[in-house]
Order: C-alpha cells, then sequence, then structure tokens
C-alpha cells in the first residue's frame, strides 16, 4: 500500500529539479518557464495526494484553480516572450537590460 | 503491491523526464520531455484517484499549453550556442541547492511525522458516490461557484492580453475602417462636373 510520504518525496524530488532547472538555465527564458510549470506540477502533486489520503475533495478543487492560473500564466508569457523576440531578436536573459535593472 | 510497482515506475519515468526537461541542449527535446513529465503524472493522479484532474491535465498541458509551448520554440530563431553558456558555470549551485532543499524536506516528510498513518480515509459519502467527477462539481459549482467564475475571468484576460500583445499591424495591408465608411459624405464621394453642352458640327 502505497503511503503519504512515497507522494510527498516523489513531489520535494520534483519540485528541487524544477528550482535546480531555473539555476542552470538562467539564460533561456522558454526553459525557464518549463522550470516554473514542473514547481507547479509538484505543488499540483502536494494538493492531489493529501486529498487523496484525507477523503477531501476540496483539494483538488484547489489544483483545478491552479491549473487554469498557470494556463493562463504560460499564455501570457509565451506572449510576452514572442513580442521581446520580435523587438530585441534574443530571449537570451541576460540582454535584457534596456530597465537597467 | 503492484499499485506500489505501478507508483515506482511512473515516479522513475516522471523524474527522469523532468531531469531532461533541464538539461536537453535543444529546446525542443525539452518541451517533448515536459510532454512526458505530464502524461506520467497524469497517470499518477489516476493512481491517487485524481480522475478528473488527470484527464483534464492531459487535455489542458499535453493538448494546449505544451502545443503552445512548441509552436513558439519552433517560431523563435534561437542561437542555441549563447543560450548554453554558463551551463557548466552554474551546475555545481544549481545541483547544491537542488540537493539542499531536498534534504530539508525529507527531514520534513521522510522521517513519517506527517504520515496520517494507514491506508486513505474514505470520505464522507464516497462510500455512495464512487464518480469522481460528480464529487469534484458538486463542491466545485456550490462552495466554490465564485472562485469559479473567476478562474473564467482570468481565462478570459489571459486571451485578451495573448491578443493584444501578440496582435499588431502591418503597414502594406488594407482593412475594412467601418467608423470611416459610416462617416462619409456625398461631397467626398461624388464629384459634379461643369462642361459645355457639345453638339456635333455640320460638315
Amino acid at each position: 500500500m502505497l503511503a503519504l510520504s512515497d507522494y510527498l518525496v516523489l513531489s520535494a524530488l520534483l519540485f528541487s529539479i524544477g528550482m535546480a532547472g531555473i539555476f542552470l538555465n538562467r539564460k533561456n527564458a522558454i526553459v525557464l518557464l518549463m522550470s516554473i510549470e514542473l514547481i507547479l506540477l509538484a505543488v499540483n502533486f502536494n494538493f492531489i495526494a493529501f486529498s487523496h489520503f484525507l477523503g477531501d475533495i476540496h483539494g483538488q478543487v484547489f489544483v483545478f484553480f491552479i491549473l487554469t492560473v498557470a494556463a493562463a500564466e504560460s499564455a501570457i508569457g509565451l506572449a510576452i516572450l514572442v513580442v521581446l523576440f520580435r523587438n530585441r531578436n534574443t530571449i537570451n536573459v541576460g540582454d535584457l537590460d534596456s530597465m537597467r535593472g | 503491491m503492484i499499485e506500489k510497482v505501478i507508483f515506482y515506475v511512473f515516479a522513475a519515468i516522471l523524474l527522469l523526464a523532468a531531469t531532461l526537461v533541464i538539461t536537453s541542449r535543444n529546446p525542443v527535446h525539452s518541451a517533448l520531455a515536459l510532454v512526458l513529465a505530464f502524461f506520467t503524472s497524469a497517470a499518477l493522479w489516476l493512481l491517487a484517484e485524481a480522475e478528473f484532474l488527470g484527464i483534464a491535465l492531459i487535455l489542458v498541458y499535453v493538448g494546449a499549453v505544451m502545443v503552445l509551448f512548441l509552436f513558439v520554440v519552433m517560431m523563435l530563431d534561437i542561437n542555441l550556442s549563447v543560450m548554453r553558456e554558463g551551463f557548466a558555470r552554474y551546475l555545481p549551485i544549481g545541483a547544491l541547492v537542488g540537493v539542499v532543499m531536498v534534504l530539508e524536506m525529507l527531514l520534513v516528510i521522510g522521517a513519517g511525522v506527517v504520515d496520517i498513518g494507514g491506508p486513505p480515509v474514505e470520505a464522507a459519502g464516497a462510500a455512495a458516490e464512487p464518480n469522481n467527477i460528480r464529487m469534484l462539481g458538486s463542491v466545485l459549482y456550490t462552495v466554490y461557484v465564485y472562485p469559479f467564475e473567476l478562474a473564467a475571468i482570468v481565462l478570459l484576460l489571459a486571451i485578451i492580453a495573448a491578443i493584444m500583445l501578440t496582435h499588431r499591424r502591418r503597414a502594406g495591408t488594407k482593412h475594412q475602417d467601418i467608423s470611416v465608411q459610416v462617416r462619409t459624405r456625398k461631397a467626398d464621394r461624388l464629384r459634379v462636373v461643369q462642361m459645355p453642352s457639345e453638339r456635333e458640327t455640320d460638315s
């Protein structure tokens, strides 16, 4: 029988892979967005596991909303990326210094 | 027992695919590995009796979001060698942060501290209602009806924002300007020319 900690450990590993992806690919904005998707997936795993083991459906409702917001976020992020590439001809995060930040 | 075997096989595939996402040289390969990761996590969600969300993950993510990712990756002409520089430099710090985070989280969740004990609890009425979609819907459309409508507004905003960001008017294209068409007057279109009457001359 599966235990709750199995799901939680898997989710922790997935979260850390996503976090390491942000560190490793800090030049490539597309892979940064994909790492964020991995992190959100890890969060959803936690919600689903707790919902399953506590017998509480409300966790799945939260996963539903997280999926909605994540889909909206990636759509807008990719649109910004397309506009960025059109204007600057690069998606290298290091080149985005026009605001002197 | 068979449940455990399935879980570990899918978990291994999921972690492998996630590692491929962040290490692969080509962004197209990263996107395809992310598709594999979403598929395996949908299978794991089905194993956790979240059937609707598992199907929704495949439909929404693999069907829509990842296709969008692939479109954008293939549309942009990316210089891969520039993207890869700094990868080896950031590998130690990235791996260090990842390992430290895993260790910290294992200290919290691995020691059986959060184990709520034994098999999953049966939800109140879950035995009478084995249908996951009906269970989710009965909560979603009653308790969470306002958040549900707000989620619809968020999606609408995302549509409008994405279209407004990427839409552009090209200089040469011809299109209809309805307000100008409505405002037009007779004088703008019609020119009455005065000219002397002529008649054929007899030869």
